[in-house]
Order: structure tokens, then sequence, then C-alpha cells
């Protein structure tokens, strides 16, 4: 019996342990994302942002949680019931489950897996089910063109997210996220880290970024001047913040994920004490919250793209240029000897 | 090992259940979901093989791009699919001699590990401990199947260029974007400045001859 409940009950105790504290501490820094996008947007044109419920508006998100959660939802009488609720359910557990891979600190995951990276690639390509099911099953209109520009938008630049991640895979020769950063190590500091030797892939990663995550200036999902709300123009209350949710956590894992594969996750930027005392989560917060401000900002300050714009800048700029930054760095590597082993 | 039997028997049961309502379900796209689920559980079982590259490639291929090109062209359809399948009785004969040929050939292939149970693989299998599955495959891959990895390349793009063949016409009077020319343009070459006098308009719309 004791075995019983060393080998099996207890590594489950501590799993759903982990994951609900994982949760927890992601859900409530979602929470202030949110918050500081909105702030930032609003300083930017010189607005406050909301600044009403709690000191600064810090509480702003919890009191739209408590909207959400206390509304009626609404189900449309044409709409495929099953699948209407299954979209946001979808979107919300796909972004969440990118998580459990990414490291915050050496040793500081659930999950170290060897392929993580390909984990993370996996799930962001799912992500696009939530728009296309949420689009169609709404049986409307706007909400289903929405469905197919996201379907062709997403699964466009997944493709020059995918060359961008081979090069940084060149580069650390693992496909394991914590070997990845442990291969930006180094005696230089933040000029060790991917990001410099490869700049440009760095740009194509932030702008496909963007475009997978659908936000601006590439939001034309929802580009509300056009298509109303985009796909979701049926949803209300709980299922429209379940998207809302997972559309946030996907936007930190794109974060997190360019923290790890260019901005060398929890190293210290100067590896020299007292730097090195501080501990390696709080520089990759630290790495995660730059990232999201330039999401922001970028968002505040670039007009739309349009949708023929969107789709050459995604196959004639981006592919051919990762494409080509692959047999590049494959050929540096190579031929100068810096292949990892 | 009770676990990973117990979540065999789970993505296994939930594999088969899906490919099922594949073709039972009455809506299209639903079926399209279905098939995507049976792809989710397919590399779920992967995974309990220890195949954990293969496993990521099939979400990311077959369930990330492959079924997203699916759903676009069911959803886009408007076809009644129950009128259709009025008639598809008269197929069972066939779908089930297919369906016993491929499961003797299954159970041949299968008996074929007892049978010649001396017989060694054709190139010897790394432990799987000492080297993980991404780097077993990248060492066979593009050294020992090298001319098999560049001839499926070979065909792809072969296929690619005649989809693009097949669909690609050079319409004539269209008007094209030149992003270069859009950018290239300055407030020089594109606006002209004119002082116009109270209550006199534009006397002359075109002095020097430029455009209007």
């Amino acid at each position: 019996m004791a075995a019983f409940f060393f080998d099996y009950v207890w590594p489950l105790m501590v799993m759903v342990a982990q994951s609900l504290l994982l949760l927890v501490i992601l859900l409530v820094g979602i929470a202030y994302i949110l918050l500081a996008d909105r702030k930032i947007w609003a300083a930017v044109q010189m607005r406050r942002g909301p600044n009403v419920v709690g000191p600064w508006g810090l509480f702003q998100s919890f009191a739209d949680l408590l909207k959400f959660v206390l509304k009626e939802p609404v189900i449309p009488a044409g709409a495929n019931k099953g699948v209407f609720l299954l979209a946001p359910l979808v979107t919300c557990t796909l972004a969440l489950a990118a998580w459990a891979v990414i490291p915050v600190n050496a040793g500081w995951l659930i999950a170290d897996i060897n392929v993580g990276v390909l984990y993370i690639f996996a799930i962001s390509s799912l992500m696009v089910y939530g728009v296309i099911m949420g689009g169609w099953a709404s049986n409307s209109k706007y909400p289903f063109l929405a469905a197919l520009r996201s379907a062709a938008q997403m699964v466009s630049y997944e493709v020059s997210i995918g060359f961008v991640i081979i090069t940084v895979l060149l580069c650390a020769g693992s496909l394991n996220l914590t070997a990845i950063v442990e291969a930006q190590d180094g005696r230089y500091g933040l000029f060790n880290w991917y990001w410099l030797p490869l700049f440009p892939m760095f740009v194509v990663f932030f702008v496909s970024a963007l475009a997978e995550t659908n936000r601006p200036p590439f939001d034309l999902v929802e580009a509300e001047s056009e298509l109303v709300a985009g796909f979701m123009v049926e949803y209300g209350s709980t299922p429209y913040m379940m998207f809302m949710l997972g559309e946030y956590v996907a936007i930190a894992t794109m974060c997190a994920m360019g923290t790890i594969l260019f901005l060398g996750g929890w190293l210290s930027p100067i590896p020299y004490p007292p730097f090195t005392w501080v501990p390696g989560v709080i520089w990759f917060t630290l790495k995660l919250l730059f990232m999201f401000f330039l999401f922001a900002m970028a968002k505040a300050i670039v007009p739309r793209y349009r949708y023929d714009q969107l789709m050459r800048l995604g196959w004639k700029v981006f592919l051919p240029l990762s494409l080509a930054m692959v047999a590049i760095v494959a050929a540096v590597l190579q031929f100068g000897g810096l292949a990892p082993k | 090992m009770i676990v990973a039997a117990l979540f065999f028997y789970l993505f296994a049961g939930v594999c088969v259940a899906s490919a099922f309502m594949v073709i039972a379900a009455k809506n299209p796209v639903h079926s399209v979901l279905f098939l995507i689920l049976a792809f989710v559980n397919a590399s779920g079982l992967f995974m309990l093989l220890g195949a954990e590259f293969l496993a990521m490639i099939l979400i990311v291929v077959y369930v990330g791009a492959v079924a997203v090109l699916f759903l676009f062209v069911v959803m886009m359809l408007d076809v009644d699919f129950a009128e259709l399948r009025q008639g598809s009785l008269q197929y069972l004969p066939v779908g089930a001699l297919v369906g016993l040929i491929f499961l003797a050939e299954l159970l041949f292939v299968v008996g074929a590990w007892s049978i010649g149970a001396n017989v060694t693989a054709v190139a010897p299998i790394p432990p799987l401990a000492s080297i993980s599955n991404t780097e077993a495959l990248g060492l066979v891959l593009y050294t020992k199947y090298v001319y098999y990895f560049q001839a499926a390349g070979l065909i792809l793009l072969v296929a690619m260029i005649g989809a693009i063949v097949l669909t690609l016409q050079h319409r004539v009077r269209v008007r094209r974007q030149d992003i270069g020319a859009q950018v290239a343009r300055t407030p020089a070459t594109s606006i002209e400045i004119r002082q116009v006098r109270p209550g006199q308009g534009l006397q002359d719309p075109n002095p020097q001859g430029g455009a209007p």
C-alpha cells in the first residue's frame, strides 16, 4: 500500500500541485499584463487608462473578470451549440498547456521534455482551431469571414516562425528549452545571447509572433472597422472571456518563447556578481515584460496592416528571408567550425 | 507500468471511436473535427512508444496544417452530405473486403516478429537511453537515407510547382500593387502646391503641362 502511494499517488499530487501553482501565478500575471497593455496604450495616446477600480486601477482586471462571469451567456439560435462552446475552451486550454514546458529558471518547469520547442510550436499551431471553430459555429457572416482570414494568416506566419526556430536550433544543437538557454551562457553576458548573431531572425520572430497571436497591427481577425469584432461577434460573458484569456496567455507564451530563444532565458545580462545573485526567475520575468512592452508599443504605434500586405509580408518577404538565413546559418556553423558537438 | 497501459487504452479507445465518428457524423465539419481528435490521440500513442519527435511532427504537420486546410474547404462547401450518403451502404462489401485485406496484412506484419525472430534489423537500433530519438532520426536520415530524403523533397517540389502552374493565370488589365513604387513616392513626385487667390479658383489647370 505504501509502495503504491509513493509510486503513483504522491507523484500525481506533486504534479497537480505544481500545475496549480503555475496556473495561479500565470493567471494573476496575465491579469496585470492585460492592465499594463491598456495602461501603455493609454499613455501613448495621452490618456489615463483604467484608474478607477483600486489604487491606480490595479484591480481593473479582476472587476472585468467578475463582470464577465456574472453575465448571462447567450448562444445564438442558429449556432452549432457544441462546437460554439468548445471553441473558447480549446483556445484557453491550449494556451495554458504550452506553459508546462517553459523553464522560468534552471529546472523550474513542470515537464522537461526533449522536444520542448516542438511542443510549443505544435500548441501554437493548434491555436487556430479555437478561432476557426468559433467563427464557423457562430453561423454568422462576420465571424465566418474572420475565421477564414485567421486560418490563412496563422498558417502563413507559422512557416516563418518554424524557420526562425530552426536557425536557433542549429546554433544551440538541441530541441530542449533548458539546453537552448544554457547554450547562450557565456563570458560576455547579454552579447552571448542569440539576439545579436541572429538579429534579423529576432526581428522576423517578433513580427511573426505579432501575426501569430493576432495582435495589432495584424489583428485582421477582429478588425473592428471591417468585421465588427471578428470571430468573437456572437460571444459574450464567460466564453468571450476565455477567448480573451487564451489570447493573452498565447501572447505571454510568445514573449516567453522570444525570451528563451533570443534573450537568454533566465541568464543574467552581466554574468558577474552582484547580478548573478539575482534569482533567474526575476531576470526571466523582466525579459518577458520587456518583450511584452514591445508588443504593447507595436499595438499603440503601428496602424493596422491591410490583408493583402499582411499575406505579402508573410510569404514574399519573411519566408525567403528566413529560408535564406537557415542556409546561411547552417553554412557558417558547418564551415566555420562553430557547430555544437 | 499500469499507468502507461491505462493511457494506451485511453488513447487507442478514443482514437478508434473518433475514427468511427469521422464516417458516422452527419455534419462534415464535425467529421473533420473528429479526424483531428483521432490525429491527436495517434500522437499520444507515438508518445507512449517514446517517439516524441514523431508525435510532435504529427501534430504540427497533420493537425496544424493539413487538417486546417480540410476544415477550410469543408466549411465553405455547401453540400448536403446526408443526400450524398444515401447510397453509401452499397459500398459496404467493397469496404469490408479492403478492411479485411488490411487486417490480414497487419497480422502478417506483427506475426513476422515471432516468425522471423532471428532476422536482424537493417540498421542497428540505438538504445533509447543514450540518444534522443530526434538525434537518432537525424543520424540516419541525412546519411544513410539521404537519396530517399532528396527524392521525397524533389517529389514535393514537383507537386508544388504543378499546383502553382495549374492555378496561376496571368490576367491582363488587372491593377496590381507595386509596393516598391508606392514606398518610393515622395511629396516632390506626388503633390503640387498652388497658390489660389480668393474668388478666382484655378484659372489655368495645367500651366506647366504637367499632370493635372
